[in-house]
């Protein structure tokens, strides 16, 4: 794990906005760099927009292979032709969001002239600036209207932030499996992470791009840390219960302390170990940050309803019944606040024992949910049916 | 429009498309325990309304979303409180209100979200109900009252009587009501609340806010024009 090379700068699309942007926080970026990726066809009406927002350590290769891992796109079995987000009849665009690690730019991109990468220096951003950074990114496609905004998790945060922030640019909103505000629990879980990647030597005070050496097993711990949390405790036991990796083979051989021993400590390790050759540690710390910044309502004066206020956006709601991370209560204020606000809201708790990670997989009654849905704002938005 | 599902008007079930019928064009309408959402479908393809649905059975939730319509998972005992005030012009509530934990409480919440309130229930009023109450002594199994007592969601049952009383004492007026068998004939009985109290297999109000008509008193006579 140690000898895992550091990211290779890939060539990614995309655009660069040579006047930089102001963050929330008061620091500004002389430079913009988004990276996106889109899939079907812009209608002439310029109305057919669907803007994919991706979770934490998601990227913009939505329903294509990674360039990296070779593996299909996060949400090939979502996005695609003939799929509930149907690229035959809907322009897909997917931007890697600011701060992240794969063509956007983030701690790892270059801070002067000089080929200084920013690394810890890089400004702590929010959901807000990622939003903005993407809204940057929709005005430059001469895009004046999403159809619509979607995502989950913290792509489902996205598409809140976006609903709140662009109300008139926005005809409907997807939040999946998420929450309005980052939970203790849930800030809990990531500084684990956080602290795993700073207490590997490797990380070198987080100027580890300056040899060639990356933090690799802190940040295989923070993966393996969130990756149990996106999971059920139903979907570890089906995967994997108590089986053991390797049995001793002979009654002499002892069980070791140290090596693999159930299937699910080798699972986790597989999961930390893949993670790390496609992401950048000072990345992780960032976007973590941004998920815990996180807190619509407390924008708002408290009331979540007041960021929704007059909005004419649909929302869709989704939760999972097995998701304890984002749990379904969570998804349940938010329709409850767009209640007050007036807004029209879907709102479906799908069954799964899949845990977080079920919006990312094979749930027939999610994507039925997710098409229907879409279909029926198509109808109201005047979208002409695809034949 | 391909994968959607459209259905059509004359498979409405009955006591839905007499509710249809007392509900203007263009207006926004909440049907509150809405299933599939048949109703606020029609509602939106026939009539041009702003129609939005809540239910508590997430199969139900999940098939009306996935045709296209905007319904949210929700109770209506716990969920009506988070609407503000004025924000329908109907709240609809069809053959719900007899299963809710707090009708009264559901009922002031309609009326409070909506300017007008639609209710529809099935009258436990009925003769086929009383006689069978009176024959046998045991908790009535009819068409409309068909799961036994011990298994029922039907934990509030009232008559067509009981719920003008109720009306009177809340202070609604009564703008429109009428009484129909199961298959929706309105005979000339409607007319009269003691003969429809006594005939109707289900009754549907249209109330007002405040009342600046009293409500009819039951036995006053004049029923509705109908729909």
């Amino acid at each position: 794990m140690d000898q895992t090379a550091p990211l290779a700068d890939l060539p990614h699309q995309h655009v660069l906005f040579a006047d930089g942007m102001a963050l929330e926080c008061g620091a500004s970026l002389p430079e913009l760099a988004v990276a996106y990726r889109t899939y079907g066809a812009l209608n002439a009406e310029r109305s057919n927009a669907v803007l994919v927002c991706h979770a934490l350590t998601g990227d913009q290769y939505v329903a294509e292979p990674h360039p990296i891992t070779g593996k299909d796109g996060w949400w090939d079995a979502v996005v695609g032709p003939g799929r509930p987000i149907d690229t035959g009849r809907y322009f897909v665009i997917c931007a890697n969001v600011l701060g992240g690690c794969m063509g956007s730019t983030g701690p790892r991109s270059l801070r002067d002239a000089a080929g200084t990468r920013w690394g810890t220096d890089f400004p702590p951003v929010t959901i807000r600036d990622m939003v903005r950074a993407q809204k940057r990114l929709i005005d430059h496609l001469g895009i004046s209207r999403l159809f619509a905004v979607i995502g989950g998790s913290m792509g489902g945060m996205q598409a809140l932030q976006w609903a709140a922030d662009y109300p008139d640019a926005v005809f409907a909103a997807l939040p999946i499996a998420t929450a309005a505000y980052h939970s203790a629990q849930n800030i809990a879980f990531h500084e684990v992470g956080r602290q795993a990647i700073f207490a590997d030597p490797d990380w070198q005070g987080g100027r580890y791009w300056q040899t060639e050496r990356i933090p690799a097993r802190g940040l295989a711990v923070a993966r393996m840390c969130a990756h149990i949390t996106y999971l059920s405790e139903e979907a570890l036991a089906r995967k994997f219960g108590r089986r053991l990796q390797d049995a001793p083979k002979s009654a002499g051989e002892a069980i070791s302390l140290f090596g693999d021993m159930f299937e699910v400590e080798s699972y986790l390790h597989h999961q930390g170990s893949t993670f790390v050759r496609r992401f950048d540690a000072n990345s992780y710390l960032t976007i973590t940050r941004a998920m815990d910044y996180f807190d619509l309502a407390a924008d708002h004066g408290g009331d979540l309803a007041t960021a929704f206020r007059g909005t004419t956006t649909r929302f869709l709601l989704v939760s999972f019944t097995s998701d304890w991370l984002f749990p379904t209560a969570e998804s349940r204020a938010i329709a409850r606040a767009l209640n007050r606000a007036g807004a029209n809201v879907s709102f479906v708790e799908i069954p799964s024992d899949k845990g977080h990670d079920a919006f990312l997989l094979d749930e027939p009654d999610f994507h039925r949910t997710l098409a229907g849905f879409l279909s029926g704002c198509a109808a109201r938005a005047g979208l002409a049916a695809h034949d | 429009m391909t994968d959607q599902v459209r259905f059509l008007a004359k498979n409405l079930r009955v006591d839905l498309r007499l509710i249809a019928g007392m509900i203007e064009p263009s207006t926004r309408v909440l049907d509150i325990g809405c299933g599939d959402g048949t109703l606020i479908d029609e509602l939106f393809t026939t009539k041009g309304c702003d129609a939005r649905g809540i239910e508590i059975d997430m199969a139900e939730v999940t098939r009306a979303v996935a045709h296209g319509l905007p319904v949210m998972h929700g109770d209506a005992d716990s969920d009506l409180a988070h609407y503000p005030d004025d924000a329908f012009d109907y709240v609809v509530l069809s053959r719900t209100l007899q299963a809710v934990e707090r009708p009264r409480e559901v009922l002031r919440q309609m009326l409070r979200i909506g300017t007008r309130a639609v209710v529809s229930f099935p009258n436990f009023g009925h003769w086929l109900v009383r006689w069978q109450l009176l024959r046998r002594g045991r908790m009535p199994m009819t068409a409309t009252w068909d799961r036994m007592w011990y298994e029922t969601p039907n934990i509030h049952p009232c008559t067509i009587h009981d719920f003008f009383d109720l009306c009177a004492v809340e202070g609604y007026a009564v703008e429109r009501w009428l009484a129909a068998d199961e298959a929706g004939r309105r005979a000339p009985w409607r007319r009269f609340p003691r003969l429809a109290n006594l005939f109707g297999e289900q009754a549907v109000f249209l109330l007002r806010r405040g009342a600046m008509l009293p409500p009819r008193p039951p036995g006053a006579g004049g029923g509705s024009s109908g729909g």
